[in-house]
């Protein structure tokens, strides 16, 4: 066999295609491009939302229309028009189907082509999944199982409707609409996302999760999730995505809030796979989320995020650590290749005593691709005994891409402990030499190498998703080190 | 009128004062850097760099300019803060003004005299045009305004293949002649090929007056030359200091830059590194020791552009009271900066609540065969070796001392020069609070 050398590698990886790069001909439903209260008005309508829930769109559509856009991040981009986007799209697969065998057969193909088969998933993997495709979720399983725990799982446009107290109580509570520019266009315009609710004392018998996909050209994806652990329940939460090639920037703006009780425990795991441009850098997702948890009394909050897509990301899911002995968590993984640009990080803000947090961040960065850390540990004047522990690893590949890291360490407190520590490196020539002379070609141990270099966080993600994510890594990155 | 106005207003008065060559090129260099200083303003809490430093409390006094000098001042006045253990070649400056009577200056093997004449004679024109403000311009505000009214500062010039025999001392003595003063220093240290040489740099306020010290030093070192340069900022509590300090390095050279700071009200220390050949060196170290309400913003720069360099980094904090401490350590490896080693390491301590740390490391690297590492700790003092101590007698508050001079002794033991280094374990003691009963 011939020697995989370092061109060969650049070559395969720039020419290889999004692997999920399809598009599924289905029927929308869709609002004309451009962005005004009308719009708002009528999404909301759409939805048949409550008064109030109207009234909370238009307050923040109107603190958004103040506020400018953020270019503090350290990412470039043409700056999305926001006029040109439809709002709305919602496949039309109207009334609600009760079997499988009701859905779209091409969308059930979609699925197949993302490895999702709802049918076989319902049989082996012990997933409840709400798929979202393009807004609107058409397919709910394992429904019943929850319900009989009492475990609240749905759309959030039905939750808005069957469960308002609970939305009322705790909608933009950790994210407020006036947040940030992408939080408040969320909140004006969002057209669905998931509701969690776990009751009292209750253990999530599996691991809830949620695929997105951006499915219709030009429109924007403004999800919201909200998930509510109350006290001393517990919940693993899984959220990935795919999207179609594109060749025009979609937008994504997602709104996530973790809000956990007392003693609960959740989960966050997601694996990001947007359609990330193709080598020249064009097209791909822009997807600039806002993902915040609150922290109670011994309460713990773990992100666990694989990001290997979008063209542009800016991302960072934070931990409010109020009540004390409250834990935070964040383990991330972003890979970055050919053009992709990634700002993520996160934020932990110690608010309680003897509150706790962990920061495991690892950076891949490939081809013409910047990777930033971007995080920020906070001990407030009153948080005795905190502990934080920090750690941003980058790993380069090339000499085009750039590993960036910024992290803001802020303490006020005299007994706070905090440790930040962070290495660029590249891959070894030894550590490849030593593989190639233990008979391990070099492709394979590069991917042995990533991996190992990965693994901490990988470890951490549910087994359902850790196989998923190592696919991913491997698509992502193999050959792509010389 | 606030301070912009009348800065921006006396800039004319300045210039015409008779003293300068308006022909000049440093009368288009002030001009511009007037210009881009009315432009810009001075920064605020929303820029990026100036996050957690407000210049704010400082900016509402009525500064005077152009302090008179009245009080005269001998040799017993300014004793205590020379390094008088060694011999040295000094230049003092009262209020701005050079004081010759004080200063032991030379011009036998190399230049160490005043900007002011070097600016005007046209023995050194070749010198002025070729360094005089090349890596302070384009950077910020406060780098504009003191080139805007740079006339005075140290002068060091050093031939190629010359050890400089004596360290040279710079200190900057205010008198309180008037109640509120800004002064501006502005020093150009260029050393030759194979040159060797190192500086002590010290800002002191006399009086209980107001003092704001906006001082800007150029350092240029050539092929092979070693620099190291020592700051001592241990100012009275009515004392703020803006000290920016850039450095362009040649080929194989070292250059280190050490920063002591104890004392002031506001101390800003924006230091940078520029490299443009390889096999360089730079060594950037720091240690703040601070209590009452003071505070510290160490802002550095180690920009790596060209391959086989290295940068090291040792920042250290202890922060009593009310103190604020930020440190902000950036290191850009460019694209082209193949092997670079740059390691970066800030550690800090809060004795009191109520100080507040806030750090920043950051890198941003764009080539991938490099080892760079960054690391950055908040903690306290390990409660069972205070423990071991207090149970073989030593009582609490010196054990303390002990662990304290202990953590911050990495960076003292940089110092080459002994005297100097026995005085900042004094400085150190003194600011503990404590007799250490040993002296290094």
């Amino acid at each position: 066999m011939n020697k995989f050398t370092e061109d060969d590698l650049k070559k395969e990886l720039e020419t290889k295609e999004y692997e999920y790069g399809f598009y599924t001909n289905i029927e929308a439903d869709k609002f004309p491009v451009g962005l005004n209260e009308e719009v708002v008005i009528a999404i909301s309508k759409k939805k048949n939302e409550p008064a109030w829930m109207t009234e909370w769109r238009l307050e923040a559509f109107k603190v958004w229309k103040e506020m400018k856009e953020p270019d503090w991040a350290n990412v470039n981009y043409e700056k999305p028009k926001f006029q040109d986007i439809s709002y709305y799209s919602a496949p039309v697969q109207k009334p609600k189907l009760d079997s499988l065998d009701q859905v779209d057969p091409e969308l059930l193909k979609t699925f197949e082509k993302l490895g999702i088969s709802i049918d076989e998933q319902k049989r082996l993997s012990n997933v409840a999944v709400d798929i979202v495709v393009d807004s609107v979720s058409v397919a709910t399983t394992f429904k019943k199982t929850l319900n009989e725990k009492g475990i609240i799982f749905m759309p959030i446009s039905e939750a808005i409707q069957e469960h308002p107290e609970l939305v009322k109580k705790y909608l933009g509570t950790i994210v407020p609409k006036t947040d940030n520019f992408y939080a408040a266009l969320n909140s004006a315009v969002f057209s669905d996302g998931s509701f969690c609710y776990i009751p009292k004392g209750v253990t999530c018998p599996m691991e809830l999760s949620t695929y997105f996909r951006i499915n219709e050209g030009g429109t924007g994806q403004f999800e919201r999730t909200l998930v509510i652990a109350d006290k001393g329940s517990y919940v693993s939460y899984l959220e990935g995505c795919t999207a179609p090639a594109r060749d025009e920037n979609q937008l994504h703006a997602a709104v996530v809030e973790l809000i956990a009780l007392d003693d609960a425990e959740i989960k966050y795991s997601t694996v990001q796979n947007w359609f990330p441009g193709d080598a020249e850098g064009k097209g791909g997702v822009y997807n600039f989320v806002t993902k915040r948890g609150l922290c109670e009394k011994n309460a713990k909050i773990s992100w666990t995020q694989v990001e290997t897509g979008s063209a542009v990301t800016w991302k960072y899911p934070s931990c409010v650590l109020k009540g004390d002995n409250s834990v935070g968590e964040f383990y991330s993984i972003a890979v970055t290749n050919n053009h992709q640009q990634a700002d993520t990080g996160t934020k932990m803000i110690h608010l309680g005593n003897n509150t706790k947090s962990t920061i495991i961040s690892k950076g891949v960065s490939a081809g013409h691709s910047q990777n930033s850390y971007r995080g920020l540990v906070q001990i407030g004047a009153r948080a005795k005994n905190a502990r934080n522990f920090s750690q941003c690893d980058s790993l380069l590949m090339g000499n085009k891409c750039g590993a960036h890291t910024f992290p803001y360490i802020e303490a006020k407190n005299k007994t706070a402990q905090i440790e930040h520590e962070a290495t660029t490196s590249k891959i070894g020539e030894d550590q490849l030499f030593y593989c190639n002379q233990r008979g391990i070609d070099t492709e394979k141990a590069i991917a042995l190498i990533v991996n190992g270099f990965s693994k901490e966080v990988l470890n951490k993600l549910p087994m359902e998703f850790a196989v998923e994510a190592q696919k991913l890594l491997e698509i992502s990155l193999e050959g792509s080190v010389g | 009128m606030n301070l912009k106005e009348k800065l921006v207003s006396s800039f004319l008065a300045f210039e015409n004062k008779g003293v300068l060559d308006l022909d000049s090129n440093v009368h288009s260099i002030r001009s511009k850097a007037i210009q881009n200083f009315e432009k810009e303003g001075f920064p605020s809490k929303k820029d990026e760099e100036w996050k957690y430093t407000s210049l704010n409390s400082l900016l509402k006094h009525d500064f005077s300019l152009f302090p008179k000098t009245e009080k005269p001042i001998g040799f017993k006045n300014v004793k205590e803060f020379l390094i008088n253990e060694i011999e040295s070649y000094t230049l003092i400056f009262i209020d701005g003004v050079f004081s010759s009577f004080l200063s032991d200056t030379t011009h036998d093997d190399c230049d160490v005299c005043i900007l002011s004449s070097a600016l005007t004679r046209p023995k050194y024109k070749m010198v002025i045009d070729n360094y005089f403000n090349t890596i302070a311009k384009n950077n910020n505000s406060l780098t504009e305004l003191n080139t805007a009214f740079s006339v005075e500062g140290a002068f060091i010039n050093i031939p190629k293949n010359t050890i400089v025999p004596k360290p040279i001392q710079i200190l900057n003595f205010s008198t309180g002649s008037e109640k509120e003063a800004l002064l501006q220093p502005r020093n150009l240290v260029v050393v030759g090929e194979n040159s060797h040489v190192q500086i002590i740099e010290r800002h002191q306020n006399l009086s209980k007056n107001t003092v704001l010290t906006n001082s800007v030093t150029e350092i240029f070192v050539h092929k092979r030359a070693i620099v190291d340069y020592y700051k001592i900022q241990n100012d009275t509590k009515d004392s703020s200091l803006i000290d920016s300090t850039f450095v362009t390095q040649k080929q194989q050279s070292v250059a280190s830059v050490n920063t002591y700071s104890f004392g002031g009200k506001l101390t800003r220390n924006n230091l940078e590194f520029y490299h443009e050949g390889e096999h360089i060196t730079s060594n950037l170290n720091g240690i703040s020791i601070l209590n009452n309400k003071q505070h510290v913003d160490n802002h550095t720069l180690v920009n790596h552009k060209y391959p086989n360099c290295e940068s090291h980094e040792l920042y250290k904090g202890i922060y009593a009271d009310k103190s604020t401490g930020v440190f902000n350590g950036k290191v850009i490896v460019q694209q082209e900066a193949q092997k670079t080693n740059a390691f970066q390491q800030n550690n800090n301590i809060l004795i009191d609540d109520g100080a507040t740390i806030n750090a920043k490391p950051q890198l941003e690297i764009f080539a991938d065969d490099v080892k760079c590492s960054h690391g950055c700790t908040i903690g306290q003092l390990d409660e069972s070796a205070l423990f071991y101590m207090q149970s073989r007698g030593i009582p609490k508050k010196e054990a303390k001392a002990l662990l304290l001079f202990a953590f911050g002794n990495d960076v003292v033991e940089k110092i080459k020069i002994p005297q100097l280094k026995s005085r900042i374990t004094k400085l150190i003691a003194q600011n503990l609070g404590v007799n250490l009963g040993f002296e290094l």
